[in-house]
């Protein structure tokens, strides 16, 4: 019963991280850019959840949209204005480019915010529901169903509008999209946003989990790429199936080993799956 | 494929100019130490270590065109072999330095051979080294016989006089040593850059496939450059032990100094042979310049915690160099040369290059 | 073509290649010989299988079925450097200049395979830009060429490896007539003053009638027809499959040597 239980907290938190690595997926998927600033977008929405709070009191998790919202426009300009002479370049320029970006934003934070973590107090932070033996955390069912509920308006998205669908296109066949007459630029910057989106509602109802403070992001950059190589690069399924493996294994490896190692697991399963099957486990052949 | 600036052409030789220009900068690295204060010592300590590892790296992107962020591992591996025998049984660091060279070339061949083997390439191979680099981390945070997460430190003898077998003695000690390693290092790539391996290598960066159908074994090649790259980076883990005195595996095998040992040759021109040395010294010198700034700015006293100041505008520097230099400063500087001397052999679409003799 | 290639041994044997990509087999039991210091051309519409052949001679997959032997050696499924060391000197049908590098650097990582000292291997460098005529743009970088030159610059390196056969993908494609008439006359020369042996596949008639001592056609990854180019321009089997007519499905049975 006891691993039960913490199988399911791994799947609820792995809920979250599957909404983080979405809005990576997309970019990475239909861009191509190496987003090595997403963990420090993700902060930058747990920031904002946090000064919404502050202000108004209002729980992160209905924030969720006013910081998915702040997000977009951020990712929007951020590609229009400056990556997107980027997209053809080499990847260490990218990253480069990414890096220094990653740089600004923590040091914004910190010069904004200081050093200590900070944190939402929540009155039902302690309560939990019994559901079947399982003794299940509120704030990580809350934050779960929030995450789903974002992943769930994504696919809609994708399949249902002309947008989404002309994403899809963009991603599928880069040229053959610019011959059809779609505006590539103004998609892809519609694209980030939407991941910078994903990634701050994920901070979002991050913060519901964990405190925050400026130098948690590259953890949670790195652990977006585990999760959207693990899954698949380019498969929405994948990065949420990807979510919740990663999610599960550093629960169990915490709880079986060592809190401090859990994370060796993860790169462990990185390198395993760049090693021997780098399409993850349910992305394409396509690379 | 990329097209990174061909490195100096060491073949023609480099031209008299250069020749006195290198000359003069060397002699006034060699004198700096009897002119220069304690502080300025070990800013130029830190230049040369950056200079020798970026150049170092440079081996395996800029020659090989592997793209490794996470060579952090090397200088770890170098640093706390030779730490850990020295503390614990008292070896000397140069003993210690060929174990810590060993496991590094051995750790780095592997990671080379199995990520070209599983065709692991580009981005995906990137993260790759850093995957290796944090697991290791991890592993020694946990790893008691060399301290753990705790540290571990070595005994700081009374400074009485240079102990070179034990590398234990004044910075200045360590300045010439680190001066060494860096004009050695140079000689090397400008060595290697002359033969054979040095046209394979650069061959392979701009297309395997060709350089494959002229008779290159691209597996060995890139094994070799790994290789090198990851054992002479040891050799700097292991002056960095002996010069701080102590090893966190948090510090030490950190993302962020493996992104650290990035910035001065990409931003000093990837692949060039002299851009490593100008961007150690670019990006130290703006550093310190920013440290200042920032200390004079925190003296006005404004609300802001100014403790992220300094990396904002670091990041900024990046951003901007990488938006309007992608080829880097010591390519940028070559073209000012040339236009500057009206000279303007410089073939416009190669950035890089070296003017021939 | 000489009489006395007829009583030597071919240098290059292909015997019953296949290769499937995903169900599709792209080339279907091909099988030709290419006489030693002669010129045999690859020929066939679109999707014939073409180059698919060269790579499998050259080492970019492995056959799933057949051998190639080169001048006695088997070399079937060779990775493409083992195979460069064996006599294989091959262009590429987008032409895969190293940018960066000047036209002699080009050539000079070919000719570093049989002189692995650098000064050597520049003075061979340089015999052979001279014969291809692009020694005085030997200092440029090699971005900076035109496709007929990056075509030639190809040539060289190949090469430059000192190779016994040479494969020439489409090499002709994108240039002028006037163009390929120079890059006809290099080859005929080269073929004549060196003795090499030459294998190529190519879309533009001009070229394969002019050059070939043989012709080798494909149509659907089959070989349909083999022999000296008078022969094969009149062949039935060689006109539908160019023509497109839909009928006869004898087309793929008819035309052997």
């Amino acid at each position: 019963m006891l691993y039960a239980n913490i199988v399911v907290q791994g799947l609820l938190t792995g809920a979250v991280y599957a909404l983080m690595a979405l809005g990576l997926s997309v970019i990475f998927g239909v861009i191509r850019i190496v987003n090595f600033a997403h963990g420090e977008m993700m902060v930058v929405g747990m920031f904002a959840a946090y000064l919404i709070f502050q202000a108004t009191g209002i729980d992160p998790l209905f924030a969720m949209p006013a910081v998915a919202a702040l997000l977009f426009a951020f990712g929007y300009v951020l590609q229009r204005g400056l990556i997107n002479r980027f997209v053809g370049r080499p990847d260490y320029m990218q990253f480069l480019l990414l890096l220094g970006i990653a740089i600004m934003l923590t040091s914004a934070n910190l010069m904004a915010f200081g050093p200590d973590a900070r944190n939402v107090p929540l009155d039902y932070a302690f309560d939990s529901y019994e559901v079947g033996g399982l003794l299940l955390d509120k704030v990580r069912v809350l934050a779960a169903s929030g995450s789903l509920a974002g992943a769930a308006v994504l696919w809609a998205f994708f399949r249902f509008t002309r947008t989404g669908k002309a994403i899809r296109a963009c991603a599928d066949n880069h040229v053959g999209a610019q011959v059809v007459g779609l505006d590539v630029r103004r998609l892809y910057a519609i694209t980030f946003g939407i991941g910078a989106a994903c990634v701050g509602a994920a901070g979002s109802l991050m913060l519901l989990l964990v405190d925050v403070h400026p130098y948690i992001a590259t953890d949670y950059t790195l652990l977006a790429f585990i999760i959207v190589i693990v899954g698949g690069l380019g498969s929405l399924a994948g990065a949420l199936l990807g979510g919740l493996l990663i999610g599960v294994t550093e629960a169990l490896s915490g709880f079986l080993i060592a809190p401090s190692m859990k994370s060796m697991f993860s790169f462990g399963l990185l390198i395993l799956i760049l090693l021997l099957r780098p399409q993850g486990l349910l992305g394409g052949a396509r690379r | 494929m990329t097209t990174l600036p061909a490195p100096a052409k060491a073949a023609a030789g480099l031209p008299l100019r250069s020749r006195i220009g290198l000359g003069l900068f060397v002699a006034a690295m060699l004198a700096a130490p009897f002119f220069v204060g304690d502080y300025v010592l070990s800013v130029l300590i830190i230049v040369l270590f950056s200079a020798y590892l970026g150049q170092a790296w440079n081996i395996m992107m800029g020659f090989a065109g592997q793209l490794s962020i996470g060579h952090a591992l090397y200088v770890g591996l170098g640093a706390y072999a030779s730490a850990a025998l020295f503390v614990h049984f008292g070896l000397p660091p140069w003993i210690g330095m060929l174990v810590g060279v060993a496991l590094a070339t051995l750790v780095g061949s592997a990671i080379g051979a199995l990520g070209f083997r599983f065709g692991v390439q580009g981005v995906y191979f990137a993260l790759l080294t850093i995957a290796f680099a944090e697991f290791t981390r991890v592993l020694f945070d946990h790893f008691d016989w060399v301290g753990g997460s705790g540290g571990l430190f070595l005994p700081v003898t009374n400074r009485g006089g240079n102990d070179l077998v034990n590398l234990r003695g004044s910075p200045v000690m360590f300045y010439y040593l680190l001066l060494a390693m860096t004009l050695g290092v140079l000689a090397l790539c400008r060595a290697l850059l002359r033969r054979r391996i040095g046209y394979y290598w650069l061959a392979i960066r701009e297309d395997q496939d060709a350089a494959q159908a002229a008779g290159i074994d691209v597996f060995r090649c890139k094994v070799l450059a790994v290789a090198l790259s990851a054992g002479l980076t040891a050799v700097a883990g292991v002056l960095q032990a002996f010069y701080n005195n102590n090893l966190y595996p948090e510090t030490t095998f950190a993302t962020g100094r493996s992104v650290e040992i990035m910035l001065a040759p990409i931003i000093g021109g990837l692949g060039t042979l002299f851009g490593p040395v100008l961007g150690a010294f670019a990006l130290t010198a703006l550093g310190e310049g920013l440290t200042t700034l920032v200390g004079r700015l925190a003296e006005s006293g404004y609300g802001l915690h100014l403790d992220g100041l300094k990396p904002f505008l670091y990041g900024l520097t990046l951003v901007l160099i990488i938006a309007m230099q992608p080829t880097g400063l010591w390519p940028w500087l070559c073209r000012l040369g040339a236009s500057l001397s009206g000279r303007n052999r410089r073939r416009r679409a190669v950035a890089g290059t070296e003017r021939r003799a | 073509m000489s009489t006395e290639n007829a009583t030597t041994q071919p240098l290059l044997v292909v015997e019953g290649i296949s290769k499937r990509f995903r169900g599709l087999k792209a080339v279907d039991n091909v099988s030709f010989t290419v006489p030693r210091g002669g010129i045999v051309s690859l020929i066939g519409p679109n999707g014939a299988g073409k180059t698919t052949t060269f790579n499998l001679i050259a080492g970019v997959y492995a056959p799933d079925t057949g051998r190639v032997v080169l001048d006695g050696i088997d070399i079937t499924g060779l990775r493409p450097d083992r195979a460069c060391h064996a006599g294989i000197g091959r262009t590429f049908q987008i032409v895969k200049p190293f940018a960066a590098l000047t036209v002699e650097e080009n050539v000079l990582v070919g000719a570093l395979r049989r002189h692995p000292n650098v000064e050597a291997a520049r003075r061979e460098s340089r015999a052979i830009l001279e014969r291809l005529g692009l020694a005085e743009k030997a200092a440029q970088p090699a971005q900076g060429l035109t496709l007929p030159e990056r075509k030639r610059l190809e040539t060289a390196r190949a090469l430059a490896t000192g190779p016994k056969i040479l494969l020439l993908d489409e090499v002709m494609a994108g240039l002028r007539p006037v163009e390929i008439d120079r890059m006809v006359t290099t080859f005929r020369d080269l073929c004549r003053e060196t003795g090499i042996t030459i294998l190529l596949t190519e879309h533009v008639m001009r070229a394969v009638m002019a050059l070939s001592d043989r012709i080798v056609v494909l149509h659907h990854g089959q070989k349909i027809c083999e022999g000296p180019p008078e022969q094969v321009a009149r062949d039935p089997g060689v006109l539908e499959s160019y023509l497109g007519h839909a009928a006869a499905a004898d087309a793929s049975t008819g035309g052997t040597h």
